[in-house]
C-alpha cells in the first residue's frame, strides 16, 4: 500500500516539478533578466541606466505619446464596445449572432493589417477612393498618418475586446434588478443609466484596463501610421533604436520596456482601485433580461449598426483587396488593370516573402502545438490542484500575455544575446528565439480556454478512473486528454491565428533568413510597396478566416465563451 | 389602490403555453395568493399582470384601465405597480435609502419630501436607521424588508409578490407573515401573493388561486378550498386529501348525497344539482376516517406505519381494490400495525364535481 500511495505522489511530483520548469523558463526567467537589465547592468547594482533613459527627452516624448493614444484608443474602444454591446444584448436587434462575428472580427486580424487596410482606404493611393474619381491628388499627405488616426484604429482594434468583456457581465444581470427599476417607474434610458451602466462598472472597468495594456503595447498601429509621421511611441522608439544600433542600445530599450511595462501596470491598478470604491457584487442569479423592444426606432438602430460594421471591417478589407489586385502604386483599378502578380510575387518570387511564410506557418504550428501539449498538466495543476501556489502559477502564465509584447521581446534578446551557458547554443539571430518568444507569450491562450474546460468536467470521471486503479499519467492519457482535448485544441487553433501574423515581437527578434509574415509586409509597407503587403495581408486574413470556421466546427464540445466570435 | 381583471390570459413561449386561458378577478383592497406546484407558471402570470411579458391572448386591466390586451400592452414603468421578488432584486450598487427612494427620485419629487418618504417607507418595516447602509451588509430578512419599503414608497396601486418568503428561514417567515398581513390590513392595498406554501397562502389570503400546469385550477376561498375542491388536482395538492373512486346514487338534496365507496354506500356532501353517475370521485381527510373494529365499513391490508412524532403516517390497501393506496395520518394513539388486516370507516367526504361542470 505505502509503496503505491508513495508512486502517486511520485507522478504528481514529476507533473508538478515539469509545470513548474517550464513556467520558470518560459515566465519567471525573461522578467527576472529584464529587471537585472535595469537595476544592475554589467553585473552590479548601478542606476546608471535609469539615469541614461530618463535624461533622453526622446523618452519623455514617446512616454506622452504612448499615454496620449494609449487613453485615447481606450476611450474610443470602451464606448464604442459598450454602446454596441448594450445594444446587441439588451434589445430586441436583429441577426444577433452575425452582428457579433462581424464586430469581433477587427479582433482576429493582427493590427498591422487593420492599420494597412485603413491606410489603402484613404491614401492618395486609394484604389477604393479612386473608382469614384474621390482620391485626393498624389503627394497629399493620408489623414490617417496622425495621433488621431492611431487613436481611431486602436479604438477600432480594441472596441471588439470591450464589446466582449461587458457583453458577458450585461448577460450575467439578473432581470430582476432591471425590472424593479421599472416597476419603480423607470424608462429605458434611466434603467440604462442608473442602474445597468453602474452595474456594469466592474465589467467595463476591467475592459478598460485591457483594452489599454492593448493600446500602449501595440507595436502594428503606430509603426504604420506613427513613423512616416515621425510620431513615435514607447514601441516605436524601442524598434527604432534597435534597428539603428543593434544589441548596443539594448540596456537603453530595456529601460523603455519596463517603463511600458510601468505603464501598462499602471492602468491595472487604477481599475482595482476605481472598482473597489463600491460594491457591485451581484448576489443572486436568475435569467437575463427580456430584450428590450426598440419598436419603430429598431430598423434605424439596425442600420446604424450595421453600418458601423461596414465602416470598421468590410470596407478595409475592400480597400486591401483592392490594394492587393493593383499592378503599383497610384494605378486606378480597373477592369484591365487588375492583376495577381503581386500575389504571385509575395508567394514564389520574392525570396524573403516566402521565406516569411514558410517561417511563420511553422512558428505558429509549433507554438500551437507546444502550448496544448503544456496546457492540459498546466491546465489540470490550475483547475483541479490542491496547493496555493496555484494561483501564482496562474498569474505567471498570465504575465508574459498581459505585458505588452514588446516587454518580452526585448528580455528575450536579453537572454539570448550570448549563448546559453553550459551547452553553448546560441539562439540569437535564430528563428527559434521567435519560437520561444511566442510560446511564452501566447502559451495562456491555450490555457484559459482548457482552464474552462476543466470546469466544465465533473471531476468524478477521473476520480472513478483512480479508482479503477490507473495512475497520474494513465488518466491524463487516457481520460483527461480526451475530455478538455477540443477545449486545448481551440486554445491552439487561437494561437495560431494570432502568431501566424503577429509583428510586434518578431519585428524586434528577426534575422536574415528568419523573417515572418509581419516583418515582411512591415518592410514592404516602410519601402513604398503597399501592393505587396496588401496580398501578404489578404493571404493571412483570408486563412484566419478559414481557420475560424474550421475551429466553428469544434463549438459543440466548448465551453461558451472559448470562441470570441461566436455568440 | 385597484381592481385588476384578467380575462382568457394566454402566454405562449414558442409553443409551450405557460399560462393557459386564465381568467381572475381581484376585488379592490383584496389579498389573493396563487398557488401551484413548481413550474406551474405562477411566476408568469405575474410578470404578465407587470407588463414584463406580453400576453399572446386576452386581456388584463387595472383599474378601469386595459394595460394588456390586443391593443397592445402599456410599458411596466407605467403601470404604477410595486413588485417584489423572491431574491429581492436590492441595487448592491445605492445603499438602502437610495434603493427605497428610487421610484421617487425617477419620479423627479422634491428632495426633501422624497426623504420624509423614505423615512416613512423605512419606518413603516421597522427598518428606521439602517438607512445608510449596503444592501449586501443586510440580513435576509432585512432585505426582504427592504425590498418591500422599495415598492410601498412610490404607494402603488397594486402589489405583487413573488414568493416573497421562499428564501427565508422558518422563524423569519412567520414574522414577516404577520407584517405582510398587518401592512394589508393597515393599506388596503390589492396584493398579488404568489406562493407555493399552501400554510403561507391559507394565512394571508381573501381567496387563493390554484393553478396547475398554467390554467386556473380553482379561485375559491381558503375555507371553500379545503371543504370543496373542485377537483382532483386541488383535492390532492391542498392537505394531500385522500381520493377514492365513488359512484353517486342518489341525486343532491340540501347539499348532500348517497354514493357507493369500496363497497360501502355513503352519505357525502356535494354541490347542488348532483345527478346519479357512476366513475366519480370523492375526497376525504384523514379526520374523517375511523378505525372501526366491528362497525360497518370497509376491510384492507395495513402496509406500512411510520410512526412521526404525534401521530403516523399509514399506508392502507382495500381489499376490495388491491391496486388502491390509501394515505393518511392518524393521531396516537396509533392502533394499527404494519401487516395486519384492519377495517376502516369513512366518516363524510366531498363529492368532486364532474369535470367541466361549472363552479
Ligand atoms: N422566458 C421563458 N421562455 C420559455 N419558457 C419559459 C420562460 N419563462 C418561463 N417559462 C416556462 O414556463 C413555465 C412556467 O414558469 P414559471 O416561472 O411561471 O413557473 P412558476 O410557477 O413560477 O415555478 P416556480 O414555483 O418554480 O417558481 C415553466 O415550464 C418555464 O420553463
Ligand atoms: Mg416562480
Amino acid at each position: 500500500m505505502s509503496t503505491r500511495i508513495r508512486e502517486s505522489r511520485g507522478q504528481e511530483m514529476v507533473l508538478t516539478a515539469a509545470v513548474a520548469i517550464v513556467i520558470v523558463l518560459l515566465s519567471l526567467l525573461p522578467m527576472l533578466r529584464l529587471i537585472k537589465e535595469i537595476v544592475a547592468p554589467g553585473g552590479t547594482l548601478s542606476a546608471v541606466a535609469i539615469k541614461a533613459g530618463l535624461a533622453s527627452p526622446a523618452t519623455w516624448i514617446a512616454t506622452w505619446h504612448t499615454l496620449v493614444v494609449g487613453i485615447g484608443g481606450t476611450l474610443l474602444a470602451v464606448l464604442s464596445g459598450t454602446l454596441v454591446a448594450v445594444l446587441v444584448t439588451l434589445t430586441d436587434i436583429r441577426a444577433r449572432s452575425a452582428m457579433v462575428l462581424c464586430y469581433v472580427m477587427p479582433l482576429m486580424i493582427a493590427p498591422q493589417v487593420t492599420a494597412l487596410a485603413w491606410l489603402q482606404l484613404f491614401g492618395p493611393a486609394s484604389p477604393f477612393l479612386k473608382l469614384f474619381g474621390a482620391a485626393p491628388p498624389l503627394g497629399t499627405r493620408n489623414p490617417l498618418y496622425s495621433t488621431s488616426g492611431i487613436i481611431l484604429l486602436l479604438g477600432v482594434q480594441y472596441g471588439p475586446l470591450v464589446f466582449l468583456l461587458v457583453r458577458a457581465g450585461l448577460r450575467k444581470l439578473p432581470r430582476e434588478l432591471i425590472e424593479a427599476a421599472r416597476a419603480g417607474g423607470a424608462g429605458w434610458f434611466t434603467v440604462l443609466v442608473t442602474i445597468v451602466l453602474p452595474l456594469m462598472t466592474p465589467s467595463i472597468m476591467a475592459a478598460a484596463a485591457l483594452a489599454f495594456v492593448s493600446c500602449v503595447g501595440n507595436f502594428g498601429i503606430p509603426a504604420f501610421l506613427g513613423i512616416p509621421a515621425n510620431y513615435l511611441v514607447l514601441p516605436t522608439l524601442i524598434y527604432q533604436k534597435l534597428a539603428g544600433g543593434g544589441p548596443a542600445v539594448l540596456g537603453e530599450t530595456a529601460f523603455l520596456s519596463v517603463l511600458i511595462g510601468i505603464i501598462a501596470m499602471a492602468g491595472i491598478l487604477a481599475q482595482e482601485i476605481m472598482s473597489r470604491r463600491r460594491d457591485y457584487r451581484i448576489s443572486s442569479t436568475s435569467l437575463s433580461a427580456e430584450p428590450y423592444e426598440l419598436g419603430r426606432w429598431r430598423p434605424a438602430v439596425q442600420a446604424g449598426m450595421w453600418l458601423l460594421i461596414i465602416v470598421v471591417l468590410f470596407l478595409p478589407l475592400f480597400g486591401l483587396v483592392l490594394t492587393s489586385l493593383v499592378p503599383g502604386y497610384g494605378i486606378a483599378l480597373t477592369a484591365k488593370t487588375a492583376t495577381f502578380d503581386n500575389y504571385r510575387f509575395v508567394l514564389f518570387e520574392h525570396d524573403a516573402a516566402s521565406r516569411a511564410f514558410f517561417n511563420s506557418f511553422w512558428l505558429s504550428i509549433a507554438a500551437a502545438f507546444f502550448a496544448v501539449l503544456v496546457a492540459v498538466p498546466i491546465g489540470y495543476l490550475i483547475a483541479w490542484g490542491k496547493q496555493r501556489w496555484v494561483r501564482l502559477l496562474n498569474l505567471s502564465v498570465e504575465l508574459p500575455y498581459a505585458l505588452p509584447g514588446v516587454v518580452l521581446a526585448i528580455a528575450s534578446l536579453l537572454m539570448f544575446l550570448r549563448p546559453i551557458p553550459l551547452t553553448g547554443i546560441q539562439l540569437y539571430n535564430t528563428v527559434w528565439i521567435i519560437l520561444y518568444a511566442y510560446l511564452a507569450r501566447f502559451l495562456v491562450l491555450a490555457l484559459r480556454p482548457t482552464i474552462s474546460g476543466y470546469h466544465q468536467i465533473d471531476r468524478a470521471l477521473e476520480e472513478a478512473a483512480q479508482v479503477a486503479g490507473a495512475g497520474l499519467f494513465t488518466r491524463m492519457r487516457t481520460i483527461i486528454f480526451p475530455l478538455v482535448a477540443p477545449a486545448a485544441i481551440a486554445g491552439g487553433l487561437l494561437i495560431f491565428m494570432t502568431a501566424l501574423s503577429e509583428l510586434t515581437v518578431s519585428a524586434l527578434l528577426w534575422s536574415s533568413g528568419s523573417e515572418t509574415i509581419g516583418v515582411v509586409m512591415f518592410s514592404f509597407e516602410q519601402g513604398g510597396d503597399s501592393n505587396y503587403a496588401a496580398a501578404m495581408s489578404v493571404i493571412t486574413v483570408a486563412v484566419t478566416f478559414v481557420l475560424m470556421l474550421v475551429t466553428n466546427l469544434l463549438a459543440p464540445y466548448l465551453p461558451t465563451g472559448v470562441l470570441p466570435w461566436r455568440d | 389602490m385597484a381592481r385588476l381583471s384578467l380575462d382568457n390570459v394566454t402566454k405562449s413561449f414558442a409553443n409551450f403555453d405557460a399560462v393557459k386561458d386564465v381568467s381572475i378577478d381581484v376585488a379592490d383592497g383584496e389579498f389573493l395568493a396563487v398557488l401551484g406546484p413548481s413550474g406551474c407558471g405562477k411566476t408568469t402570470l405575474l410578470r404578465l399582470v407587470a407588463g414584463f411579458e406580453k400576453v399572446t391572448s386576452g386581456e388584463i386591466r387595472i383599474g378601469n384601465e386595459v394595460v394588456s390586451g390586443k391593443g397592445g400592452s402599456v410599458a411596466p414603468e407605467k403601470r404604477r405597480v410595486g413588485i417584489v421578488f423572491q431574491n429581492y432584486a436590492l441595487w448592491p450598487h445605492m445603499t438602502v435609502a437610495e434603493n427605497i427612494g428610487y421610484s421617487l427620485k425617477v419620479a423627479k419629487l422634491d428632495k426633501a419630501v422624497a426623504r420624509r418618504k423614505v423615512e416613512d417607507a423605512l419606518a413603516l418595516v421597522n427598518l428606521q436607521g439602517l438607512g445608510e447602509r449596503r444592501p449586501a451588509n443586510l440580513s435576509g430578512g432585512q432585505r426582504q424588508r427592504v425590498a418591500l419599503a422599495r415598492c410601498l414608497v412610490a404607494a402603488p396601486s397594486l402589489v405583487l409578490f413573488d414568493e416573497p418568503l421562499a428564501n427565508l428561514d422558518v422563524h423569519l417567515r412567520a414574522s414577516m407573515e404577520d407584517e405582510f398581513a398587518s401592512f394589508h390590513k393597515r393599506t388596503g392595498t390589492t396584493i398579488v401573493y404568489i406562493t407555493h406554501d399552501q400554510a403561507e397562502a391559507m394565512a394571508l389570503a381573501d381567496r387563493i388561486a390554484v393553478m396547475d400546469d398554467g390554467r386556473l385550477a380553482q379561485l375559491a376561498t381558503p375555507r371553500e378550498l379545503y371543504h370543496e375542491p373542485a377537483n382532483e388536482m386541488v383535492a390532492s395538492f391542498i392537505s394531500q386529501g385522500i381520493l377514492l373512486p365513488a359512484d353517486v346514487l342518489s341525486a343532491e338534496q340540501v347539499g348532500h348525497c348517497k354514493i357507493r365507496v369500496l363497497g360501502t354506500e355513503l352519505i357525502v356532501r356535494c354541490r347542488p344539482g348532483e345527478r346519479p353517475r357512476a366513475g366519480a370521485k370523492i375526497c376525504c381527510r384523514s379526520a374523517d376516517l375511523d378505525v372501526s373494529p366491528d362497525g360497518p365499513g370497509f376491510d384492507g391490508l395495513v402496509k406500512r406505519v411510520i410512526y412521526q412524532g404525534g401521530s403516523a403516517h399509514i399506508e392502507f390497501t382495500p381489499s376490495t381494490s388491491p391496486d388502491l393506496t390509501l394515505h393518511f395520518e392518524q393521531p396516537d394513539p396509533v392502533v394499527l400495525e404494519s401487516g395486519a388486516q384492519a377495517r376502516l370507516r369513512i366518516r363524510s367526504g366531498w363529492l368532486i364535481p364532474a369535470a367541466g361542470a361549472a363552479s
